[in-house]
């Protein structure tokens, strides 16, 4: 068995056959977390640096955790407060890393298509937590896990992105991932959140929200990102609320039970009202719950070293 | 080639293991069997079934272990290996394990399981089943308290065992490379 690809940089990269493998080795790490040990030593031999010149919670915690279940041992870095801010380039900073004997780099850059750089440049497996507003490879594979383990399957079933798709990316390692697995993919939202021209990736676009909810089963909605809109693309937060954001009474109206996702954080009473992010047709938490499964597959598969199996 | 058992030696084979455990265990109440994955789990579900057509017991603890996470090779083995299905669903803290492998040939998929059982709780002891057991290959010290066969070979011969569920036929061959 292997993969298609050394590191993991997008979705975009990824065959079918890849996010199957990736799904099966997470149902294995899955039963592992529910056990009274939740760790195995499996990576005992690996050394993991988590670089995130962005900002995390969520996902840099859940892949530290994913590392030590696995047995790796982990070092953070953190943009702020390092070398990086007196002018160091990024190959500098994390071949530095790497002298330190590092075998895999998680990185997080504000800067699209900066894994890749790194992957051309350093030798170390790569994966990406997120770069800039192109891909998010992990929560992608967290989102269609999450689906498959509510809706049983993926292929054929109407999914719904919801909100800034612009900014997000979220939305695009989604579509690809989606596709990939034969769901049909729709992306609602303002005009002004919507890239022109999305269509090519394979998705049908809606800007009614009452529409888009009642064509899917299944709506993924996510954040605004106010940190990245530099120029004004709606009037008010309150504005896009209404018209946009999703409470439980537009939910009650559709006569349907929609699943409910969002990758978190929430701005709650924006694209979420709380009745809706709390109620059983929310997936929020096992979207978290399976975060942690799937970056240990993630990891524990493209933990082979650079050199030995090529 | 040459056949180490066939349809009815390992019948009689499996059977004489079988009468085996229960002449140690007798009522099974604090005995569980578990089975290492892939290939042990084909062997340990005949001796589950066996052990209970002979005794009548509607259940015994019968699990099934997957060693992949637990293995030293993980990054020596050339290709990351795809782990099975784990079930163990029941406690086996105090109580008599028996391990079942079909093949015992360097002992470090036992080691390894070791290892994995002990994160599941901590028995009160732990036995060891194999159909075949390779002697002289060992890497580790581990030796089987059960053993259907003890064969000489070298390492680059393969042992090959057969399941009628899976492969049609009952057999286990010796096959020289």
């Amino acid at each position: 068995m292997s993969l298609s690809v050394k590191h993991l940089l997008g979705i975009k990269e990824l065959t079918a056959q890849d996010i199957e493998q990736i799904f099966q080795t997470a149902d294995n790490f899955k039963q592992v977390l529910q056990r009274p040990i939740k760790k195995v030593p499996t990576l005992r031999d690996t050394t993991i640096a988590n670089v995130f010149f962005e900002n995390s919670t969520r996902t840099r915690i859940s892949f530290e955790l994913a590392e030590r279940r696995l047995g790796a041992d982990v070092v953070n870095f953190a943009a702020s407060g390092s070398s990086v801010s007196k002018g160091e380039t990024l190959v500098d900073t994390v071949n530095n890393i790497l002298a330190m004997k590092v075998d895999m780099v998680v990185m997080r850059h504000s800067a699209s298509g900066a894994p890749w750089f790194l992957a051309e440049n350093i030798d170390a497996r790569i994966i990406n937590a997120g770069d800039g507003i192109n891909e998010h490879p992990t929560q992608a594979l967290l989102d269609a896990y999450s689906i498959r383990e509510r809706l049983g399957s993926i292929k054929g079933r109407r999914i719904c992105i919801i909100g800034d798709i612009m900014h997000s990316r979220v939305a695009l390692s989604n579509i690809y991932c989606l596709n990939k697995l034969g769901a049909e993919v729709m992306v609602a939202g303002p005009p002004t959140l919507i890239p022109k021209h999305i269509e090519g990736l394979g998705v049908r676009v809606e800007y009614d929200i009452k529409k888009a909810l009642l064509w899917c089963e299944v709506a993924n909605v996510l954040r605004i990102q106010l940190e990245r809109q530099h120029k004004p693309l709606f009037s008010t937060l309150r504005e896009y609320a209404i018209y946009y954001g999703i409470n439980k009474q537009t939910l009650d109206s559709l006569g349907k039970e929609i699943v409910i996702m969002h990758p978190g954080p929430i701005n709650r009473g924006v694209e979420l009202n709380s009745d809706v992010a709390n109620s059983k047709q929310s997936i929020i938490l096992d979207q978290v719950e399976n975060g942690v499964a799937i970056r240990m597959a993630v990891i524990y598969l493209f933990s082979g070293k650079v050199g030995i199996d090529e | 080639m040459k056949i180490l058992l066939d349809h009815t030696q390992l019948n009689i084979t499996l059977q004489r293991l079988a009468h085996q455990l229960i002449e140690n265990h007798v009522s099974f109440t604090d005995t569980a069997i578990i089975g290492i994955q892939p290939r042990g789990v084909w062997f340990s579900n005949r001796i589950a079934g066996i052990i209970k057509d002979i005794t009548g017991y509607k259940h015994i603890d019968y699990g099934k272990l997957d060693i992949t996470f637990y293995r030293d090779d993980v990054h020596t083995s050339g290709n990351i290996q795809v782990p099975s299905q784990t079930d163990v669903p029941f406690s086996i803290e105090g109580r008599n394990v028996i391990l079942i492998d079909d093949v015992l040939h360097t002992g470090r998929t036992i080691r390894a399981a070791m290892d994995a059982l002990v994160d599941f709780g901590r028995p009160s002891n732990v036995e060891l089943m194999v159909l075949i057991d390779r002697r002289f290959s060992r890497e580790v010290p581990i030796q089987p308290d059960y053993t259907g066969q003890t064969i000489d070979s070298i390492m680059t011969q393969k042992v090959k065992v057969y399941w009628a569920e899976k492969d049609n036929k009952d057999e286990v061959v010796l096959i020289d490379q």
